[in-house]
C-alpha cells in the first residue's frame, strides 16, 4: 500500500533523514520507534509532503493506485491525496486544531474538501457520525464547542475523526498518545486500531514508547540518527534485538533489570544534535561494542523489512 | 460579561482622564483673563473678565461646571473669540474623521496584502524586499512624507491641491482631490508600520500546527491560509489597527498643519498659539475620549474574534 | 545579524556625530550671516547653508545631540518609572497588577503630542517639556514589557524554588527577575528610542519642542519646507537624518531581539 525507498530529508547541506526504506501493506500495522531527534517525525511529515519550506526531501514514496511518485510531486496532486488516500494524526493535541473554529466544522471540512458540492446538511451528518465513531462524549454539545473547551484526549479524538473522515488507505500517527494520561492513551489506541481495521488501512505508528509499539504494531522499524538501524516483526525485534541501539532502548525501558551497580540501565551519552552524528555507524559514539570497523558505514543485513545495520550484531552473526 | 466589564472600566478611565486634563491645565501658570486682555488691562477689567470666564471660582466648582457642560454638550465659550466652542469643535472633528478614516482604509488596503505577501514569501527576495521597504517606510515621519507628496503631486505634476479643504457637500470632486494627499501621507506611513505587524502575524499562523493539520486534510496552501489562517492572524492585527487609530488621530494634528486642513489639530494648535486654554482643554478631552473609545471597541472586537475570551 | 550590524552602525554614526559636535563643528551652527544665505554644497559648506546663512552640516551635528539628548532622557524616565511598575504588577498582589494595568490604559490615552501641547500651553514649549511628554507617554510600553517578561520568569522552576525557600516576592523580583528581563528591556529601550526620535522631530516641527536657536532636525525641516522646490537639500538632509536615526534604532532593537530570543534562531540557521 505504501512503499518508501531511500527517503532522505535535508536542511541545506545537512542530512536529517538518510536512506529510509520500508513498505506497509493494506491492513498492516508498522511502528517507527526511536528517541527524540532520531528523525521519526520528519520521516512522517515527508511522506505527506508537508515538510517546512526550508527542508527538502529526496528518494521515493509511492502509494498503491497512484501513478505518480510522491516525492517532488506537484502540489495539486499531493493536495488531492492528503486527507483522502493518506491521512495523518499529529502529536500536539493542544495546538493541532484551529482555535477559532468549532470542532464539527473542522471535521466537516475534512469531508467537504474531498466531496465538493456535497450537501452541507449531509456533510454535517457525516461529521457527527465520525465524532460518534471516535466516541467523543456528549457529542451533541461538544461538537459545537471550540477546541479550548475540550480535554487533550477529546481533541485527539477529533483529530482522529478528521484523519479517518475519507477512509484513507494509509494512516500515519505521529506520537498521538504521548501527551495523554495512560488510561486515555489506551482508549485512543483502541480507537485507532478499530479505525484502521474497519477500513483495511495501512498504519504507520510513530512513538518512542516500546510498550505502545508492542500492543499496536506487527512490525517495527528502529530509527537512530536519521537512519533505520533495525527492522523486523515486533516480537522478534523486542525480544531478540540485533542492533545495540535497540538493545539499549529495551534495557532502558526495563524497570526490572539493573546493571552490576544496581542502577537502571541507560544508553550512555545523549542524542547528538542534528548534523553532529558520527560518520560510519551513527550509533558508534554511544555504543559499548564500537571499534575501528564501525567508522565505516555498516551495510544492511537481511531483507528491507527485516534486518539490521551493524558490524557486530547482538548475538553474533548468524 | 467581558463587554460590561470593559464598559465600566471605560467610564472610570474617562472620568479620571477628565480630571487629569482639567488639573494639568488648571495648575499650569497663565491667567486666561490676562492673556485675553493683554498686559495693559486694568485690575477692574481683569476681575470682570475672570468673573465672565468663571476662573475666579474655586477649582472644584470650575471642574464640576466643565464636566457638567461636557455631559450636556455645552463646552463653554472661547476665551479669545467668546463664541461657543461645541459647534466649531464638531465641524473640525468631522474634517479630522474624514482624514483619519481615509488614512486607515489606505493603510489597511496596502498593509494586509503586502504583509501577507511578505510572510508567505519570507524566504524569497521579493518577501525580504517588501519587509525591508516597510521597515524603511516606518522610519519616515508623516510630515516629511506630506512635504514630499506635495512637492511631487502638487508642485511638479500639478495634479492635486497642495492644501486647503473643501467640505464634501460643497463640491465633492474638490473634496476628494483635497483629501488625497493628506490622507496618503498619513495612511502610507501607517501602512508601513502595519505591514510589519501583518507579516509577523501571518508568519506565526503559517508556522502553526493547525495550519499543518488543515494541509493534511487536503486543503491547498492558499485555501488553508485563507480559511484557517486569516481569522487567527486577525486577532493581533485588529489590536494594532485599533492602537494605530489613536496614533492616526494624533498624527492628523501634524498633517493638518502641513496641509492647512481645518480639522481638530489646527484648532488645537491655534488655540495653543492664542493661549485659549478652554479650547485646548476641550479638544484634548475629545481626543482622549476618542482614543479610549477606540481601545474599548478593540477589546470588544477581540472578544468576538477569539472564542477563548468570549466567556472569560 | 544583519539588522544588528546595520542598526548598530547607524546608531554609532549618529552618536559619533553628536559627540564630535561637543569638540568641533565646521562652523557655529547658530551663526546667522545674510551674505551666506542659501549657499549650495561646496568645499566650505559640505551641505550648504540655510536661508539664514547657517551651516547645515554643523546644524545637523548639533541636531544629533538634541535628538539623542531628548531620546536618552525620555527613554530613561520611561524605563525608570515603567520597569518597577511592571515588576510590581507581576509580583505584587492582584489588585496592584490590575491598578497598574488601568493606569497604563489611562496614560496610553495621552499620546506624547497631547502631553507636549498641554505642558507647552502652560510652561511654554521647550526641550524639557518635549522630553517629559515623550517620557511619560513611553512609560506604558516599559511597564507592559517588564510585566509580561516578569510573569514568564516568575513561573520558571528556579523562581518557584526561591519561593518555596521562603524568599519574599520583591526580593525575588530584584534578584531573579530583573536580571532575566534586562535583555528584553534593552530591546524595548532601543525600539522606544526610535519612536522617541520620531516624536521629538514631530514636536520640533510643530514648534512644540526645542526652541531656536538650538538646532534640531524637526525644526530644520519646518524652517525650510517652503524651499523644497528651490533647495530640496534643505528638506532632504534633515529628513534623511531623522529617517536613518529611527531606522537605526528599530533595526538595532530587532537585531538585539533576535540575539536574545532563542526561539527565532535555529530553523533559519540550519542551512548555514
Amino acid at each position: 500500500m505504501l512503499a518508501v525507498d531511500r527517503l532522505g530529508v535535508r536542511a541545506g547541506e545537512l542530512d536529517l533523514v538518510t536512506e529510509v526504506s520500508f513498505t506497509v501493506s493494506a491492513g498492516e500495522r508498522v511502528g517507527l520507534i526511536g528517541e527524540s531527534g532520531s528523525g521519526k517525525s520528519l520521516t512522517a511529515t515527508a511522506l505527506l509532503g508537508l515538510l517546512p519550506e526550508e527542508l527538502t526531501a529526496s528518494g521515493s514514496v509511492r502509494v498503491a493506485g497512484v501513478e505518480h511518485e510522491l516525492v517532488g510531486a506537484p502540489e495539486r496532486l499531493l493536495t488531492k491525496l492528503r486527507g483522502s488516500r493518506l491521512a495523518m494524526v499529529f502529536q500536539e493535541p493542544m495546538t493541532a486544531l484551529n482555535p477559532a473554529m468549532r470542532v464539527i466544522d473542522q471535521v466537516a471540512e475534512a469531508r467537504e474538501v474531498h466531496h465538493p458540492g456535497r450537501d452541507r446538511v449531509l456533510v454535517e451528518a457525516d461529521a457527527l457520525r465520525l465524532l460518534e465513531q471516535v466516541r467523543l462524549p456528549e457529542v451533541a454539545t461538544l461538537a459545537r464547542a471550540y477546541p479550548h473547551q475540550l480535554s487533550g484526549g477529546q481533541r485527539q479524538r477529533v483529530l482522529l475523526a478528521m484523519a479517518l473522515a475519507n477512509d484513507p488507505d494509509v494512516l500515519v500517527c505521529d506520537e498521538p498518545t504521548t501527551a495523554l494520561d495512560v488510561t486515555v492513551q489506551a482508549q485512543l489506541l483502541e480507537l485507532i486500531l478499530a479505525g484502521v481495521a474497519e477500513r483495511g488501512a495501512a498504519l504507520l505508528f510513530i512513538t518512542h514508547d516500546l510498550a505502545v509499539v508492542a500492543t499496536v504494531c506487527e512490525r517495527v522499524l528502529v530509527m537512530y540518527g536519521g537512519r533505520v538501524v533495525e527492522a523486523g516483526p515486533v516480537r522478534e525485534v523486542l525480544t531478540e534485538p540485533r542492533h545495540h541501539y535497540t538493545r539499549g532502548l529495551l534495557d532502558a525501558s526495563d524497570l526490572e533489570s539493573t546493571d552490576e551497580h544496581g542502577r537502571l540501565h541507560a544508553i550512555p551519552g545523549t542524542v547528538p544534535a542534528a548534523g553532529e552524528f558520527p560518520s560510519g555507524c551513527v550509533f558508534r559514539t554511544r555504543c559499548g561494542r564500537a571499534d575501528e570497523q564501525c567508522a565505516d558505514l555498516p551495510p544492511w543485513t537481511g531483507v528491507p523489512d527485516h534486518g539490521h545495520a551493524c558490524w557486530h550484531p547482538v548475538g553474533g552473526d548468524s | 460579561m467581558i463587554v460590561l466589564r470593559r464598559a465600566v472600566i471605560l467610564l472610570v478611565t474617562t472620568a479620571v482622564a477628565s480630571l487629569v486634563v482639567f488639573a494639568l491645565l488648571a495648575v499650569l501658570p497663565g491667567d486666561p483673563a490676562q492673556v485675553a486682555l493683554g498686559v495693559n488691562a486694568t485690575p477692574e477689567l481683569l476681575a470682570k473678565a475672570r468673573h465672565e470666564f468663571g476662573t475666579d471660582r474655586p477649582l472644584p466648582v470650575q471642574y464640576a461646571d466643565w464636566l457638567g457642560g461636557l455631559l450636556s454638550g455645552d463646552l463653554g465659550r472661547s476665551y479669545v473669540t467668546g463664541e461657543p466652542i461645541a459647534p466649531r469643535l464638531l465641524d473640525r472633528f468631522e474634517v479630522t474623521l474624514w482624514l483619519v478614516g481615509t488614512a486607515m482604509v489606505i493603510a489597511a488596503l496596502v498593509a494586509v496584502p503586502l504583509g501577507a505577501f511578505a510572510a508567505v514569501r519570507h524566504r524569497r527576495t521579493s518577501g525580504v524586499l517588501v519587509s525591508a521597504a516597510s521597515q524603511l517606510g516606518a522610519a519616515v515621519p508623516g510630515f516629511l512624507a506630506g512635504i514630499l507628496l506635495v512637492e511631487v503631486f502638487a508642485v511638479h505634476l500639478r495634479l492635486l491641491p497642495s492644501g486647503g479643504w473643501t467640505p464634501p457637500n460643497a463640491d465633492f470632486g474638490a473634496f476628494l482631490r483635497g483629501l488625497v494627499l493628506p490622507a496618503l501621507s498619513l495612511g502610507l506611513v501607517q501602512a508601513a508600520v502595519l505591514t510589519r505587524y501583518v507579516r509577523s502575524a501571518v508568519l506565526d499562523v503559517l508556522r502553526a500546527d493547525y495550519l499543518r493539520t488543515a494541509r493534511a486534510k487536503g486543503l491547498g496552501p492558499v485555501r488553508a491560509l485563507v480559511r484557517h489562517g486569516l481569522r487567527n492572524a486577525a486577532v493581533p492585527v485588529v489590536t494594532v489597527l485599533g492602537l494605530q487609530l489613536a496614533t492616526l488621530l494624533v498624527g492628523a494634528v501634524i498633517i493638518e498643519r502641513v496641509f492647512v486642513v481645518p480639522g481638530l489639530g489646527s484648532l488645537l494648535l491655534d488655540a495653543v498659539g492664542t493661549r485659549d486654554l478652554v479650547v485646548v482643554q476641550d479638544v484634548v478631552m475629545l481626543l482622549v475620549v476618542a482614543v479610549l473609545l477606540v481601545n474599548f471597541l478593540v477589546d470588544v472586537l477581540y472578544a468576538v474574534l477569539d472564542p477563548k475570551l468570549r466567556r472569560a | 545579524m544583519r539588522s544588528l550590524v546595520l542598526g548598530g552602525a547607524l546608531v554609532g554614526l549618529i552618536v559619533l556625530a553628536a559627540l564630535l559636535s561637543f569638540l568641533w563643528t565646521p562652523y557655529d551652527p547658530t551663526l546667522v550671516d545674510a551674505a551666506l544665505r542659501l549657499r549650495g554644497v561646496d568645499w566650505a559648506h559640505w551641505l550648504g547653508t540655510d536661508r539664514f546663512g547657517r551651516d547645515v552640516a554643523s546644524q545637523l551635528m548639533v541636531g544629533a545631540r538634541t535628538t539623542l539628548y531628548v531620546g536618552l532622557v525620555a527613554v530613561g524616565v520611561a524605563a525608570l518609572v515603567g520597569t518597577p511598575l511592571g515588576l510590581l504588577a507581576a509580583s505584587g498582589p492582584r489588585w496592584l497588577g490590575e491598578l497598574v494595568a488601568r493606569v497604563n490604559d489611562l496614560v496610553l490615552a495621552f499620546p506624547a503630542l497631547l502631553l507636549a501641547i498641554m505642558l507647552g500651553a502652560g510652561f511654554g514649549a521647550s526641550t524639557g517639556t518635549a522630553m517629559i511628554a515623550i517620557g511619560v507617554a513611553t512609560v506604558p510600553s516599559f511597564a507592559r514589557v517588564a510585566r509580561a517578561a516578569a510573569m514568564q520568569v516568575l513561573t520558571t522552576e528556579y523562581v518557584l524554588a526561591a519561593r518555596s525557600a521562603g524568599r519574599r516576592p520583591l526580593a525575588i523580583s530584584v534578584r531573579h527577575v530583573l536580571p532575566n528581563v534586562a535583555g528584553l528591556l534593552i530591546v524595548q529601550s532601543s525600539v522606544s528610542f526610535g519612536i522617541a526620535v520620531l516624536a521629538e522631530a514631530a514636536l520640533s516641527f510643530l514648534g512644540l519642542g526645542t526652541q531656536p536657536p538650538t538646532p534640531s532636525w524637526g525644526r530644520m525641516l519646518q524652517e525650510s519646507q517652503e524651499l523644497l522646490a528651490v533647495q530640496p537639500r534643505l528638506v532632504v538632509v534633515p529628513g534623511v537624518a531623522i529617517a536613518l536615526a529611527v531606522l537605526g534604532f528599530s533595526l538595532l532593537g530587532d537585531g538585539l531581539r533576535d540575539r536574545l530570543d532563542p526561539r527565532l534562531k535555529g530553523v533559519g540557521d540550519a542551512g548555514r
